[in-house]
């Protein structure tokens, strides 16, 4: 066992009035001491395949799979209690948007104190100082003043970052970002993710980094899973993405504009209907 | 010609202490048929210069010329014939309990058009939706097909001046590819004028001739977009801004 996540045949279903949504349809891949990208369009099913992982799926949604097992535990049959003790622990999670993501009535600092405390014994005054030491970790400037401040004074940047503080301060193995920057500004986005990843290769970590923006993941991941309809349809290494073969992963690449290339039009993707009932590619290392 | 002046434009937020100058002396002109793009960080002013045009805003000093004609504080039903805004965010920008057939109705009615009846499917055709869309509600749309009912709105008075204010940022790039070539090809059917805002550097250089980055509400630079595209900034923000959006895109 060295993989920090495996994952074999994963279903995510929502039953509607209409019948069962299939939302993610019998996937498999492993994590292991790397950086995992997971692309696809609105609808895909990479945020639930992340959700899936955390068990953050709600009734009545279900989550089936053959294996899921995180750093050797298996999530499928764990109770609820030890489950929370996971969270945060072996393995944590950065939502899209630091607005919404954060207690708006409750101090940043207390908010990072709290993630710590949950999981280790440490006085209010060793707390305190670790989570100075996290926000410092991530490059932010007066952590005195940030650490005492409330989340609507601060920017869409600087919340996100502090996510990042709170989500890493109990020293976790896996990280998964889940479009971490996608409410933020180029200039921004660029920093934040940085900041991520220079922590992430530090400490050793596993992370996968759920995004839409296909050349954006691979400047940061060493391997990409792209997704289509619930399922995997090609598996990429990050540096060799101009040999991706799969029409839905060219579409995916070509139809950005690119900033030093002058196009008369963008490709666009002609969605084949035949892609859907692929089988899925298996990502297991 | 210039089909879109701006003169020494001032916008500003409150009084006395509270004051904000979200605009500071900003001027710059599109000319007829052209497509400019205003782009900068969240809070430069970008879409409140947007917002100035339309006469969204509360206080606002300078002149903006349409047509060469310069606008008082109002705004006229002729100038809404001529002046059009396609919004950032397609789910929030249409009324969720209007079907499409209603959203466009309204507009044509306000403009005074006649023969409703046979412009709804024409105008459906000109952004890539059939005719089988016009009795649906928001929800039942994805939100690229949202945009382009928004687009299809802001064509119905028949424009000549588009404004658009991040018209794909709510959307997946692969739609965005979509919306992007549908902008460019009625910008060239109709003969339009586009003010484009975008934080995304590689889309305003797909769509524009002419770019202005705008940084704390003053507008920094101008330049054309082949200079962009060559990294020919002569600002320091603007070479910030193109190295930061060049370097993760190669």
């Amino acid at each position: 066992m060295s993989n920090l996540v495996d994952v074999e045949n994963l279903w995510v279903r929502f039953p509607t009035r209409t019948g069962v949504f299939d939302a993610v349809r019998g996937i498999s891949f492993s994590l292991g001491k790397e950086r995992l990208g997971i692309v696809g369009e609105s609808g895909s099913g990479k945020s639930m395949t992340g959700r899936a992982l955390l068990r953050l799926i709600r009734k009545p949604g279900i989550v089936e799979a053959d294996r899921m097992e995180i750093m050797g535990q298996d999530i499928i049959s764990m109770p609820e209690k030890q489950m929370r003790q996971l969270r945060g622990r072996d393995i944590s999670m950065i939502m899209q948007d630091p607005k919404y993501s954060l207690n708006p009535v409750m101090r940043v600092g207390a908010q990072i104190v709290e993630a710590l405390s949950i999981h280790e014994k440490v006085d209010s005054k060793l707390a305190r100082q670790k989570a100075l030491e996290m926000l410092e970790a991530v490059v932010i400037r007066d952590p005195e003043r940030v650490f005492s401040a409330y989340p609507h004074e601060l920017s869409g940047g600087m919340g996100q970052r502090v996510m990042i503080a709170m989500m890493l301060i109990a020293n976790p193995k896996i990280l998964i970002a889940d479009e971490p920057t996608s409410a933020l500004d180029v200039s921004v986005q660029i920093q934040v993710l940085e900041i991520m990843d220079k922590l992430v290769r530090d400490r050793g970590m596993g992370l996968i980094f759920i995004s839409h923006d296909l050349r954006l993941v691979s400047n940061f991941c060493d391997r990409i899973l792209i997704m289509y309809g619930g399922r995997i349809v090609e598996i990429c290494e990050a540096g060799k993405l101009e040999e991706a073969r799969h029409p839905y992963t060219r579409g995916l690449l070509n139809s950005m504009p690119q900033l030093n290339i002058k196009h008369d039009r963008l490709e666009t993707l002609d969605r084949d209907p035949a892609w859907r009932d692929q089988e899925s590619v298996s990502g297991i290392l | 010609m210039n089909a879109l002046e701006l003169v020494d434009l001032n916008v500003w937020f409150g009084e006395g202490s509270d004051r904000v100058d979200a605009v500071k002396s900003v001027s710059f002109s599109v000319k007829q048929g052209d497509s400019f793009g205003l782009v900068g960080e969240s809070g430069s002013g970008k879409s409140t210069v947007l917002r100035a045009i339309t006469g969204l805003v509360p206080n606002c000093s300078g002149s903006i010329l349409v047509d060469q004609k310069e606008l008082g504080t109002g705004r006229s039903k002729r100038f809404y014939k001529t002046v059009q805004m396609v919004f950032q965010d397609p789910y929030a920008s249409l009324h969720p309990r209007h079907t499409v057939d209603r959203v466009l109705s309204e507009t044509l009615q306000l403009h005074g058009f006649k023969e409703i009846d046979t412009k709804i499917p024409k105008l459906l055709d000109d952004v890539g939706l059939g005719a089988s869309f016009r009795f649906r509600y928001p929800h039942q749309l994805s939100g690229g097909q949202r945009q382009r009912v928004a687009i299809a709105r802001a064509l119905a008075p028949e424009p000549e001046i588009l404004l658009l204010d991040e018209p794909t940022s709510a959307l997946d790039v692969s739609v965005q590819a979509e919306i992007l070539n549908l902008l460019c090809e009625l910008r060239a059917e109709h003969h339009l004028t586009y003010l484009m805002v975008s934080h995304d550097l590689s889309v305003v250089g797909h769509m524009c001739d002419n770019v202005a980055v705008m940084q704390h509400g003053e507008l920094v630079e101008m330049m054309t977009v082949d200079k962009m595209r060559n990294q020919q900034a002569d600002h320091p923000y603007s070479k910030h801004l193109l190295e930061s959006s060049a370097r993760y895109r190669s």
